[in-house]
Protein backbone atom coordinates (compact mmCIF):
# COMPACT_ATOMS: atom_id res chain seq x y z
CA UNK A 1 0.00 0.00 0.00
CA UNK A 2 2.87 2.34 0.78
CA UNK A 3 4.01 2.32 -2.83
CA UNK A 4 0.63 3.33 -4.19
CA UNK A 5 -0.84 6.81 -4.08
CA UNK A 6 -1.98 7.85 -0.59
CA UNK A 7 -5.70 8.06 0.12
CA UNK A 8 -6.78 11.68 -0.22
CA UNK A 9 -9.05 12.84 2.61
CA UNK A 10 -8.18 16.51 2.58
CA UNK A 11 -10.82 17.91 0.23
CA UNK A 12 -11.43 20.88 2.51
CA UNK A 13 -7.87 21.94 1.81
CA UNK A 14 -8.17 21.63 -1.94
CA UNK A 15 -9.93 19.42 -4.46
CA UNK A 16 -8.57 17.91 -7.64
CA UNK A 17 -9.75 19.61 -10.82
CA UNK A 18 -12.59 17.58 -12.31
CA UNK A 19 -11.49 16.04 -15.63
CA UNK A 20 -14.44 17.71 -17.36
CA UNK A 21 -13.23 21.07 -16.03
CA UNK A 22 -9.64 20.49 -17.11
CA UNK A 23 -10.82 19.64 -20.62
CA UNK A 24 -12.75 22.88 -20.91
CA UNK A 25 -9.80 24.89 -19.63
CA UNK A 26 -7.53 23.46 -22.30
CA UNK A 27 -9.73 25.08 -24.93
CA UNK A 28 -8.64 28.54 -23.79
CA UNK A 29 -4.89 28.63 -23.99
CA UNK A 30 -3.13 27.75 -27.22
CA UNK A 31 -2.97 29.34 -30.69
CA UNK A 32 -5.15 26.59 -32.14
CA UNK A 33 -7.74 27.28 -29.52
CA UNK A 34 -9.13 30.44 -27.97
CA UNK A 35 -6.38 32.51 -26.35
CA UNK A 36 -7.78 36.02 -26.78
CA UNK A 37 -7.89 38.84 -24.26
CA UNK A 38 -11.46 39.33 -23.09
CA UNK A 39 -10.84 43.07 -23.00
CA UNK A 40 -9.95 43.22 -26.73
CA UNK A 41 -13.00 44.76 -28.40
CA UNK A 42 -11.55 45.01 -31.90
CA UNK A 43 -11.41 41.39 -33.07
CA UNK A 44 -13.01 37.99 -32.75
CA UNK A 45 -10.25 36.59 -30.53
CA UNK A 46 -11.30 39.07 -27.87
CA UNK A 47 -15.00 38.61 -28.47
CA UNK A 48 -14.72 34.85 -28.07
CA UNK A 49 -12.76 35.16 -24.85
CA UNK A 50 -15.30 37.66 -23.56
CA UNK A 51 -18.11 35.30 -24.43
CA UNK A 52 -16.43 32.46 -22.53
CA UNK A 53 -15.86 34.70 -19.50
CA UNK A 54 -19.48 35.84 -19.47
CA UNK A 55 -20.78 32.30 -19.81
CA UNK A 56 -18.60 31.29 -16.86
CA UNK A 57 -19.91 34.29 -14.92
CA UNK A 58 -23.47 33.14 -15.51
CA UNK A 59 -22.60 29.62 -14.29
CA UNK A 60 -21.24 31.03 -11.06
CA UNK A 61 -24.23 33.34 -10.65
CA UNK A 62 -26.57 30.46 -11.39
CA UNK A 63 -25.18 28.31 -8.60
CA UNK A 64 -25.84 30.97 -5.97
CA UNK A 65 -28.88 32.57 -7.62
CA UNK A 66 -27.65 36.09 -8.25
CA UNK A 67 -27.28 38.40 -11.24
CA UNK A 68 -24.11 37.65 -13.28
CA UNK A 69 -23.33 41.36 -13.12
CA UNK A 70 -22.87 40.91 -9.37
CA UNK A 71 -19.89 38.56 -9.83
CA UNK A 72 -16.36 40.03 -9.81
CA UNK A 73 -13.49 37.71 -10.75
CA UNK A 74 -10.55 37.55 -8.38
CA UNK A 75 -7.45 35.39 -7.97
CA UNK A 76 -9.16 33.36 -5.27
CA UNK A 77 -11.19 33.57 -2.09
CA UNK A 78 -8.31 35.26 -0.26
CA UNK A 79 -8.35 38.15 -2.69
CA UNK A 80 -12.16 38.23 -2.61
CA UNK A 81 -12.08 38.47 1.21
CA UNK A 82 -9.47 41.22 1.06
CA UNK A 83 -11.42 43.14 -1.57
CA UNK A 84 -14.68 42.87 0.37
CA UNK A 85 -13.31 43.83 3.77
CA UNK A 86 -10.79 46.51 2.82
CA UNK A 87 -13.06 47.63 -0.04
CA UNK A 88 -16.01 48.32 2.28
CA UNK A 89 -13.89 49.70 5.10
CA UNK A 90 -12.12 52.19 2.88
CA UNK A 91 -15.21 53.25 0.98
CA UNK A 92 -17.41 53.74 4.03
CA UNK A 93 -14.87 54.82 6.63
CA UNK A 94 -16.54 58.18 7.10
CA UNK A 95 -19.71 56.34 8.13
CA UNK A 96 -18.04 54.38 10.89
CA UNK A 97 -14.93 52.47 11.79
CA UNK A 98 -16.22 49.40 13.55
CA UNK A 99 -16.10 45.91 12.04
CA UNK A 100 -17.45 42.67 13.49
CA UNK A 101 -15.93 39.31 12.62
CA UNK A 102 -15.20 36.09 14.50
CA UNK A 103 -12.29 34.21 16.01
CA UNK A 104 -12.89 31.20 13.78
CA UNK A 105 -12.62 32.99 10.44
CA UNK A 106 -10.04 32.01 7.87
CA UNK A 107 -6.80 33.99 7.97
CA UNK A 108 -7.88 35.61 4.70
CA UNK A 109 -10.48 37.47 6.77
CA UNK A 110 -8.57 37.85 10.04
CA UNK A 111 -5.40 39.28 8.52
CA UNK A 112 -7.15 42.05 6.52
CA UNK A 113 -9.03 42.93 9.73
CA UNK A 114 -5.74 43.15 11.64
CA UNK A 115 -4.38 45.34 8.87
CA UNK A 116 -7.39 47.66 9.15
CA UNK A 117 -6.86 47.87 12.91
CA UNK A 118 -3.43 49.27 12.17
CA UNK A 119 -5.19 51.93 10.14
CA UNK A 120 -7.50 53.06 12.90
CA UNK A 121 -10.42 50.65 12.56
CA UNK A 122 -11.89 48.91 15.56
CA UNK A 123 -12.56 45.20 15.13
CA UNK A 124 -14.64 42.92 17.37
CA UNK A 125 -13.70 39.23 17.15
CA UNK A 126 -16.68 37.16 18.24
CA UNK A 127 -16.25 33.93 20.19
CA UNK A 128 -17.98 30.85 18.79
CA UNK A 129 -20.25 28.80 21.02
CA UNK A 130 -19.08 25.37 22.20
CA UNK A 131 -20.26 23.82 18.98
CA UNK A 132 -18.09 26.12 16.87
CA UNK A 133 -20.96 28.30 15.69
CA UNK A 134 -21.23 32.10 15.63
CA UNK A 135 -24.78 32.82 16.75
CA UNK A 136 -26.89 35.72 15.45
CA UNK A 137 -27.30 36.78 19.09
CA UNK A 138 -23.54 37.19 19.43
CA UNK A 139 -23.54 39.39 16.32
CA UNK A 140 -26.51 41.38 17.58
CA UNK A 141 -24.84 42.09 20.92
CA UNK A 142 -21.71 43.36 19.22
CA UNK A 143 -23.44 45.84 16.88
CA UNK A 144 -22.62 49.49 17.61
CA UNK A 145 -23.66 52.84 16.17
CA UNK A 146 -20.47 52.98 14.13
CA UNK A 147 -20.48 49.37 12.86
CA UNK A 148 -20.13 49.34 9.08
CA UNK A 149 -19.36 45.72 8.31
CA UNK A 150 -19.98 42.22 9.62
CA UNK A 151 -17.84 39.45 8.12
CA UNK A 152 -18.81 35.92 9.14
CA UNK A 153 -17.96 32.74 7.29
CA UNK A 154 -20.67 30.39 6.08
CA UNK A 155 -18.98 27.04 6.72
CA UNK A 156 -15.96 26.76 8.93
CA UNK A 157 -13.05 25.14 7.13
CA UNK A 158 -11.69 23.23 10.12
CA UNK A 159 -14.92 22.01 11.69
CA UNK A 160 -17.49 22.08 8.90
CA UNK A 161 -19.92 23.91 11.18
CA UNK A 162 -22.56 26.08 9.51
CA UNK A 163 -23.37 29.61 10.60
CA UNK A 164 -26.90 30.96 10.29
CA UNK A 165 -26.12 33.54 7.62
CA UNK A 166 -29.82 34.07 6.87
CA UNK A 167 -30.56 35.35 10.38
CA UNK A 168 -27.34 37.34 10.61
CA UNK A 169 -28.28 38.94 7.27
CA UNK A 170 -31.65 40.04 8.63
CA UNK A 171 -29.89 41.69 11.55
CA UNK A 172 -27.30 43.52 9.52
CA UNK A 173 -29.83 44.69 6.91
CA UNK A 174 -32.13 46.04 9.65
CA UNK A 175 -29.22 47.95 11.10
CA UNK A 176 -27.88 49.30 7.82
CA UNK A 177 -24.66 47.35 8.13
CA UNK A 178 -22.93 45.56 5.24
CA UNK A 179 -22.62 41.79 5.55
CA UNK A 180 -19.78 39.85 3.98
CA UNK A 181 -19.73 36.05 3.95
CA UNK A 182 -16.75 33.87 3.15
CA UNK A 183 -18.36 30.95 1.32
CA UNK A 184 -15.20 29.20 0.13
CA UNK A 185 -16.31 25.91 1.71
CA UNK A 186 -19.97 26.16 0.72
CA UNK A 187 -20.30 25.90 -3.03
CA UNK A 188 -21.49 22.51 -4.18
CA UNK A 189 -22.08 21.46 -0.57
CA UNK A 190 -25.12 23.48 0.50
CA UNK A 191 -27.70 25.57 -1.31
CA UNK A 192 -27.08 29.29 -1.45
CA UNK A 193 -29.85 31.56 -2.66
CA UNK A 194 -28.63 35.12 -2.81
CA UNK A 195 -32.01 36.31 -4.05
CA UNK A 196 -33.42 35.72 -0.57
CA UNK A 197 -30.35 35.97 1.66
CA UNK A 198 -29.66 39.50 2.89
CA UNK A 199 -25.98 39.27 2.14
CA UNK A 200 -24.07 42.11 0.49
CA UNK A 201 -20.79 40.44 -0.38
CA UNK A 202 -19.81 36.80 -0.70
CA UNK A 203 -16.42 35.23 -1.45
CA UNK A 204 -16.00 32.11 -3.58
CA UNK A 205 -13.10 29.86 -4.43
CA UNK A 206 -12.80 27.59 -7.47
CA UNK A 207 -10.35 25.06 -6.10
CA UNK A 208 -12.52 23.92 -3.22
CA UNK A 209 -15.18 22.91 -5.73
CA UNK A 210 -13.21 20.87 -8.30
CA UNK A 211 -12.05 23.94 -10.20
CA UNK A 212 -8.49 25.25 -10.66
CA UNK A 213 -6.40 27.05 -8.06
CA UNK A 214 -5.72 30.74 -8.62
CA UNK A 215 -9.24 31.90 -9.36
CA UNK A 216 -12.21 32.96 -7.28
CA UNK A 217 -14.96 35.53 -7.25
CA UNK A 218 -16.63 38.14 -5.10
CA UNK A 219 -20.36 38.67 -5.19
CA UNK A 220 -21.09 42.40 -4.83
CA UNK A 221 -24.80 43.15 -4.50
CA UNK A 222 -26.37 45.64 -6.91
CA UNK A 223 -29.71 46.10 -5.14
CA UNK A 224 -29.40 47.58 -2.60
CA UNK A 225 -26.18 48.82 -4.09
CA UNK A 226 -22.89 48.05 -2.40
CA UNK A 227 -19.82 50.04 -3.31
CA UNK A 228 -16.25 49.06 -2.62
CA UNK A 229 -12.89 50.68 -3.10
CA UNK A 230 -10.78 48.73 -5.57
CA UNK A 231 -7.60 47.19 -4.15
CA UNK A 232 -5.90 46.53 -7.49
CA UNK A 233 -5.80 49.31 -10.08
CA UNK A 234 -4.80 49.24 -13.72
CA UNK A 235 -7.24 49.16 -16.62
CA UNK A 236 -10.59 49.27 -14.87
CA UNK A 237 -11.58 45.67 -15.55
CA UNK A 238 -14.53 44.19 -13.69
CA UNK A 239 -16.35 47.52 -13.60
CA UNK A 240 -13.40 49.13 -11.93
CA UNK A 241 -13.50 46.83 -8.92
CA UNK A 242 -10.64 44.56 -9.94
CA UNK A 243 -8.21 45.43 -12.70
CA UNK A 244 -6.03 42.98 -14.55
CA UNK A 245 -6.44 40.93 -17.72
CA UNK A 246 -8.93 38.19 -17.03
CA UNK A 247 -7.42 34.70 -16.81
CA UNK A 248 -9.79 33.18 -19.34
CA UNK A 249 -8.81 29.54 -18.87
CA UNK A 250 -9.01 29.84 -15.07
CA UNK A 251 -12.35 31.59 -15.25
CA UNK A 252 -13.73 29.05 -17.70
CA UNK A 253 -12.55 26.37 -15.28
CA UNK A 254 -14.34 28.00 -12.37
CA UNK A 255 -17.49 28.45 -14.41
CA UNK A 256 -17.51 24.83 -15.51
CA UNK A 257 -16.74 23.62 -11.99
CA UNK A 258 -19.64 25.64 -10.58
CA UNK A 259 -21.99 24.50 -13.35
CA UNK A 260 -21.09 20.90 -12.48
CA UNK A 261 -21.45 21.68 -8.78
CA UNK A 262 -25.07 22.56 -9.33
CA UNK A 263 -25.63 19.38 -11.30
CA UNK A 264 -23.74 17.13 -8.93
CA UNK A 265 -24.66 18.62 -5.58
CA UNK A 266 -27.31 16.02 -4.75
CA UNK A 267 -25.07 13.12 -5.78
CA UNK A 268 -22.00 14.50 -4.06
CA UNK A 269 -23.89 15.15 -0.85
CA UNK A 270 -25.60 11.77 -0.71
CA UNK A 271 -22.33 9.96 -1.19
CA UNK A 272 -20.44 12.01 1.34
CA UNK A 273 -23.26 11.69 3.88
CA UNK A 274 -22.91 7.93 3.74
CA UNK A 275 -19.14 8.11 4.29
CA UNK A 276 -19.65 10.53 7.15
CA UNK A 277 -22.12 8.26 8.92
CA UNK A 278 -19.99 5.19 8.52
CA UNK A 279 -16.85 7.00 9.59
CA UNK A 280 -18.51 8.49 12.63
CA UNK A 281 -19.97 5.18 13.70
CA UNK A 282 -16.58 3.46 13.48
CA UNK A 283 -14.46 6.22 14.93
CA UNK A 284 -16.75 6.37 17.97
CA UNK A 285 -15.65 2.83 18.82
CA UNK A 286 -12.22 4.22 19.64
CA UNK A 287 -11.86 5.19 23.29
CA UNK A 288 -11.36 8.83 24.32
CA UNK A 289 -12.13 10.60 21.08
CA UNK A 290 -13.88 13.93 20.75
CA UNK A 291 -15.78 15.24 17.75
CA UNK A 292 -15.03 18.92 17.31
CA UNK A 293 -17.88 21.14 16.20
CA UNK A 294 -21.62 20.68 16.57
CA UNK A 295 -22.42 17.38 14.86
CA UNK A 296 -26.05 18.45 14.38
CA UNK A 297 -25.08 21.61 12.57
CA UNK A 298 -22.33 20.84 10.12
CA UNK A 299 -21.65 19.70 6.59
CA UNK A 300 -20.94 15.97 6.21
CA UNK A 301 -17.83 16.43 4.07
CA UNK A 302 -15.75 17.64 7.01
CA UNK A 303 -15.19 15.66 10.20
CA UNK A 304 -12.82 16.93 12.87
CA UNK A 305 -11.81 14.49 15.59
CA UNK A 306 -9.46 14.78 18.56
CA UNK A 307 -7.72 11.60 19.68
CA UNK A 308 -6.94 12.25 23.29
CA UNK A 309 -3.42 11.43 24.58
CA UNK A 310 -1.95 11.36 21.07
CA UNK A 311 -0.22 14.27 19.40
CA UNK A 312 -1.74 15.04 16.01
CA UNK A 313 1.41 15.27 13.99
CA UNK A 314 2.63 11.88 15.10
CA UNK A 315 -0.78 10.51 14.17
CA UNK A 316 -0.42 12.03 10.72
CA UNK A 317 3.04 10.52 10.42
CA UNK A 318 1.64 7.18 11.46
CA UNK A 319 -1.11 7.56 8.87
CA UNK A 320 1.38 8.23 6.13
CA UNK A 321 -0.77 6.59 3.48
CA UNK A 322 -3.64 8.92 4.26
CA UNK A 323 -3.60 12.61 3.36
CA UNK A 324 -5.34 14.55 6.14
CA UNK A 325 -4.82 17.81 8.06
CA UNK A 326 -4.13 18.35 11.73
CA UNK A 327 -4.81 21.13 14.21
CA UNK A 328 -1.52 20.24 15.81
CA UNK A 329 0.99 23.02 16.32
CA UNK A 330 3.73 20.93 14.81
CA UNK A 331 2.08 20.93 11.42
CA UNK A 332 1.60 24.68 11.31
CA UNK A 333 4.24 27.26 10.59
CA UNK A 334 3.35 29.23 13.73
CA UNK A 335 3.87 26.37 16.23
CA UNK A 336 0.49 27.28 17.73
CA UNK A 337 -2.24 24.69 17.91
CA UNK A 338 -5.37 25.43 15.92
CA UNK A 339 -6.80 28.80 16.93
CA UNK A 340 -10.21 27.56 15.86
CA UNK A 341 -10.18 24.66 18.31
CA UNK A 342 -8.85 26.87 21.06
CA UNK A 343 -11.65 29.32 20.39
CA UNK A 344 -14.12 26.48 21.05
CA UNK A 345 -12.62 26.21 24.50
CA UNK A 346 -10.92 22.91 23.78
CA UNK A 347 -7.93 22.22 25.97
CA UNK A 348 -4.62 22.74 24.18
CA UNK A 349 -3.82 19.05 24.26
CA UNK A 350 -7.07 18.24 22.50
CA UNK A 351 -6.32 20.89 19.91
CA UNK A 352 -2.89 19.29 19.43
CA UNK A 353 -4.50 15.89 18.92
CA UNK A 354 -7.06 16.86 16.29
CA UNK A 355 -7.31 15.52 12.76
CA UNK A 356 -9.56 16.87 10.04
CA UNK A 357 -10.90 14.26 7.64
CA UNK A 358 -12.63 15.69 4.60
CA UNK A 359 -14.35 13.64 1.94
CA UNK A 360 -15.21 14.54 -1.63
CA UNK A 361 -16.39 13.60 -5.08
CA UNK A 362 -13.64 11.05 -5.72
CA UNK A 363 -13.61 9.39 -2.30
CA UNK A 364 -14.51 5.70 -2.43
CA UNK A 365 -15.96 3.28 0.10
CA UNK A 366 -12.64 1.46 0.02
CA UNK A 367 -10.81 4.67 0.95
CA UNK A 368 -12.98 5.11 4.00
CA UNK A 369 -12.73 1.46 4.99
CA UNK A 370 -8.94 1.37 4.67
CA UNK A 371 -8.56 4.64 6.54
CA UNK A 372 -10.64 3.42 9.46
CA UNK A 373 -8.68 0.19 9.67
CA UNK A 374 -5.34 1.95 9.66
CA UNK A 375 -6.58 4.65 12.02
CA UNK A 376 -7.62 2.38 14.85
CA UNK A 377 -4.37 0.48 14.51
CA UNK A 378 -2.16 3.58 14.60
CA UNK A 379 -4.14 5.11 17.47
CA UNK A 380 -3.60 1.94 19.52
CA UNK A 381 0.12 1.90 18.78
CA UNK A 382 0.66 5.57 19.54
CA UNK A 383 -1.26 5.23 22.78
CA UNK A 384 0.95 2.33 23.75
CA UNK A 385 3.78 4.83 23.30
CA UNK A 386 2.06 7.63 25.19
CA UNK A 387 2.91 8.32 28.83
CA UNK A 388 -0.36 10.26 29.07
CA UNK A 389 -2.39 7.25 28.02
CA UNK A 390 -0.53 5.16 30.60
CA UNK A 391 -1.36 7.72 33.30
CA UNK A 392 -4.96 7.83 32.13
CA UNK A 393 -5.23 4.04 32.43
CA UNK A 394 -3.64 4.26 35.90
CA UNK A 395 -6.43 6.64 36.86
CA UNK A 396 -4.25 9.75 37.10
CA UNK A 397 -6.12 13.00 36.49
CA UNK A 398 -3.80 14.80 34.07
CA UNK A 399 -5.15 18.17 35.11
CA UNK A 400 -3.74 17.68 38.62
CA UNK A 401 -0.22 16.86 37.45
CA UNK A 402 2.42 19.55 37.75
CA UNK A 403 3.96 19.54 34.30
CA UNK A 404 7.41 20.79 33.52
CA UNK A 405 6.63 23.00 30.58
CA UNK A 406 9.62 24.03 28.61
CA UNK B 1 6.93 18.04 6.58
CA UNK B 2 10.50 17.84 5.60
CA UNK B 3 11.73 15.12 7.91
CA UNK B 4 15.00 13.36 7.45
CA UNK B 5 14.76 9.73 6.48
CA UNK B 6 16.38 8.92 9.82
CA UNK B 7 13.55 10.47 11.80
CA UNK B 8 10.92 8.78 9.67
CA UNK B 9 12.61 5.39 9.93
CA UNK B 10 13.14 5.68 13.66
CA UNK B 11 9.55 6.72 14.21
CA UNK B 12 8.11 3.99 12.02
CA UNK B 13 10.29 1.26 13.45
CA UNK B 14 9.41 2.27 16.99
CA UNK B 15 5.73 2.26 16.12
CA UNK B 16 5.95 -1.13 14.45
CA UNK B 17 8.06 -2.80 17.06
CA UNK B 18 7.74 -0.95 20.36
CA UNK B 19 9.32 -3.64 22.52
CA UNK B 20 12.46 -3.85 20.43
CA UNK B 21 12.79 -0.09 20.67
CA UNK B 22 12.46 -0.03 24.44
CA UNK B 23 8.94 1.27 24.78
CA UNK B 24 7.54 0.36 28.17
CA UNK B 25 7.95 0.99 31.85
CA UNK B 26 9.74 -0.13 34.99
CA UNK B 27 8.30 0.16 38.46
CA UNK B 28 9.36 3.67 39.43
CA UNK B 29 9.60 2.61 43.08
CA UNK B 30 12.39 0.12 42.44
CA UNK B 31 15.69 1.18 43.99
CA UNK B 32 17.66 0.57 40.80
CA UNK B 33 15.27 2.60 38.61
CA UNK B 34 15.44 6.31 37.90
CA UNK B 35 12.51 8.12 36.26
CA UNK B 36 12.45 11.39 34.42
CA UNK B 37 9.37 13.02 32.95
CA UNK B 38 9.51 16.36 31.17
CA UNK B 39 7.27 18.48 28.96
CA UNK B 40 3.56 19.25 29.18
CA UNK B 41 0.51 18.04 27.29
CA UNK B 42 -0.51 21.60 26.51
CA UNK B 43 2.82 22.15 24.74
CA UNK B 44 2.34 19.04 22.65
CA UNK B 45 5.07 16.84 24.08
CA UNK B 46 5.77 14.79 27.20
CA UNK B 47 8.70 12.41 27.52
CA UNK B 48 9.05 9.78 30.18
CA UNK B 49 12.40 8.05 30.44
CA UNK B 50 13.38 5.34 32.91
CA UNK B 51 16.83 3.94 33.46
CA UNK B 52 17.65 0.70 35.26
CA UNK B 53 21.19 0.62 36.63
CA UNK B 54 23.57 -1.85 38.16
CA UNK B 55 26.58 -1.16 40.28
CA UNK B 56 29.99 -2.30 39.10
CA UNK B 57 32.71 -1.25 41.48
CA UNK B 58 32.34 2.50 41.91
CA UNK B 59 30.45 2.87 38.68
CA UNK B 60 26.74 2.80 38.05
CA UNK B 61 26.02 1.36 34.63
CA UNK B 62 22.78 1.81 32.71
CA UNK B 63 21.65 -1.71 32.09
CA UNK B 64 18.30 -1.08 30.49
CA UNK B 65 16.10 1.83 29.52
CA UNK B 66 12.38 2.21 28.90
CA UNK B 67 10.51 5.20 27.56
CA UNK B 68 7.14 6.53 26.54
CA UNK B 69 6.66 9.71 24.58
CA UNK B 70 3.65 11.81 23.68
CA UNK B 71 4.63 14.19 20.94
CA UNK B 72 5.35 14.72 17.31
CA UNK B 73 7.26 12.28 15.16
CA UNK B 74 10.64 13.79 15.88
CA UNK B 75 10.00 13.81 19.63
CA UNK B 76 9.30 10.10 19.47
CA UNK B 77 12.32 9.49 17.23
CA UNK B 78 14.53 11.57 19.56
CA UNK B 79 13.52 9.52 22.58
CA UNK B 80 14.06 6.22 20.80
CA UNK B 81 17.47 7.36 19.58
CA UNK B 82 18.51 8.60 23.02
CA UNK B 83 17.54 5.31 24.61
CA UNK B 84 19.89 3.44 22.31
CA UNK B 85 22.70 5.84 23.15
CA UNK B 86 22.21 5.25 26.86
CA UNK B 87 22.31 1.48 27.18
CA UNK B 88 25.63 0.23 28.54
CA UNK B 89 26.89 3.69 29.49
CA UNK B 90 27.99 4.71 32.96
CA UNK B 91 26.03 7.53 34.56
CA UNK B 92 28.98 9.84 34.08
CA UNK B 93 29.07 9.03 30.40
CA UNK B 94 25.30 9.44 30.12
CA UNK B 95 25.53 12.91 31.62
CA UNK B 96 27.78 13.86 28.74
CA UNK B 97 25.09 13.22 26.13
CA UNK B 98 23.86 16.52 24.79
CA UNK B 99 20.90 17.48 22.70
CA UNK B 100 23.12 18.39 19.78
CA UNK B 101 24.24 14.77 19.55
CA UNK B 102 20.63 13.88 18.76
CA UNK B 103 20.26 16.80 16.37
CA UNK B 104 23.24 15.49 14.43
CA UNK B 105 22.27 11.84 14.37
CA UNK B 106 18.65 12.49 13.39
CA UNK B 107 19.35 15.56 11.24
CA UNK B 108 16.63 17.49 13.07
CA UNK B 109 15.54 20.75 11.43
CA UNK B 110 15.82 23.93 13.56
CA UNK B 111 12.09 23.93 14.29
CA UNK B 112 12.43 20.50 15.95
CA UNK B 113 15.45 21.19 18.14
CA UNK B 114 13.24 21.51 21.21
CA UNK B 115 12.51 17.77 20.88
CA UNK B 116 16.18 17.02 21.45
CA UNK B 117 16.35 19.47 24.36
CA UNK B 118 13.44 17.67 25.94
CA UNK B 119 15.27 14.36 25.51
CA UNK B 120 18.38 15.74 27.19
CA UNK B 121 16.29 17.06 30.09
CA UNK B 122 14.60 13.70 30.52
CA UNK B 123 17.87 11.83 30.97
CA UNK B 124 19.19 14.45 33.41
CA UNK B 125 16.06 14.07 35.48
CA UNK B 126 16.14 10.28 35.38
CA UNK B 127 19.75 10.28 36.60
CA UNK B 128 18.91 12.73 39.39
CA UNK B 129 16.04 10.52 40.48
CA UNK B 130 18.26 7.43 40.48
CA UNK B 131 21.06 9.14 42.37
CA UNK B 132 18.66 10.43 45.00
CA UNK B 133 17.78 6.81 45.79
CA UNK B 134 21.37 5.66 46.32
Amino acid sequence: MSKSKPIYLDYASTTPVDERVAEKMLEYMTFNNNFGNAASRSHSFGWQADEAVELARSHVANLVNCDPREIVWTSGATEADNLAIKGIANFYKTKGKHIITSKIEHKAVLDPCRQLERHGFDVTYLEPNEGGVITPEAVKDAIREDTILVSIMHINNELGTINDIASIGELTRDNGIFFHVDAAQSTGKVNIDLSTLKIDLMSFSAHKTYGPKGVGALFVRRKPRVRIEAQIHGGGHERGMRSGTLATHQIVGMGEAFRLAKEEMTNDTEKVLEFHEHFLEEVKKIDEIYINGDIQNKVPNILNVSFNFIEGESLIMGLKDIAVSSGSACTSASLEPSYVLRALGRKDELAHSSIRFSFGRFTTKEDVKNTLKLLSNVVDRLRELSPLWEMHLDGVDLDTVEWQAH
Amino acid sequence: MAYSKKVVDKFENTLKNPEKFNVGRFDPKDGDVGTGMVGAPACGDVMKLQIKCKKEGNQHIIEDVKFKTYGCGSAIASSAELVEMLIGKTLDEAKEIKNKDLVEVLELPPIKIHCSVLAEDSIKQAIEDYESKQ
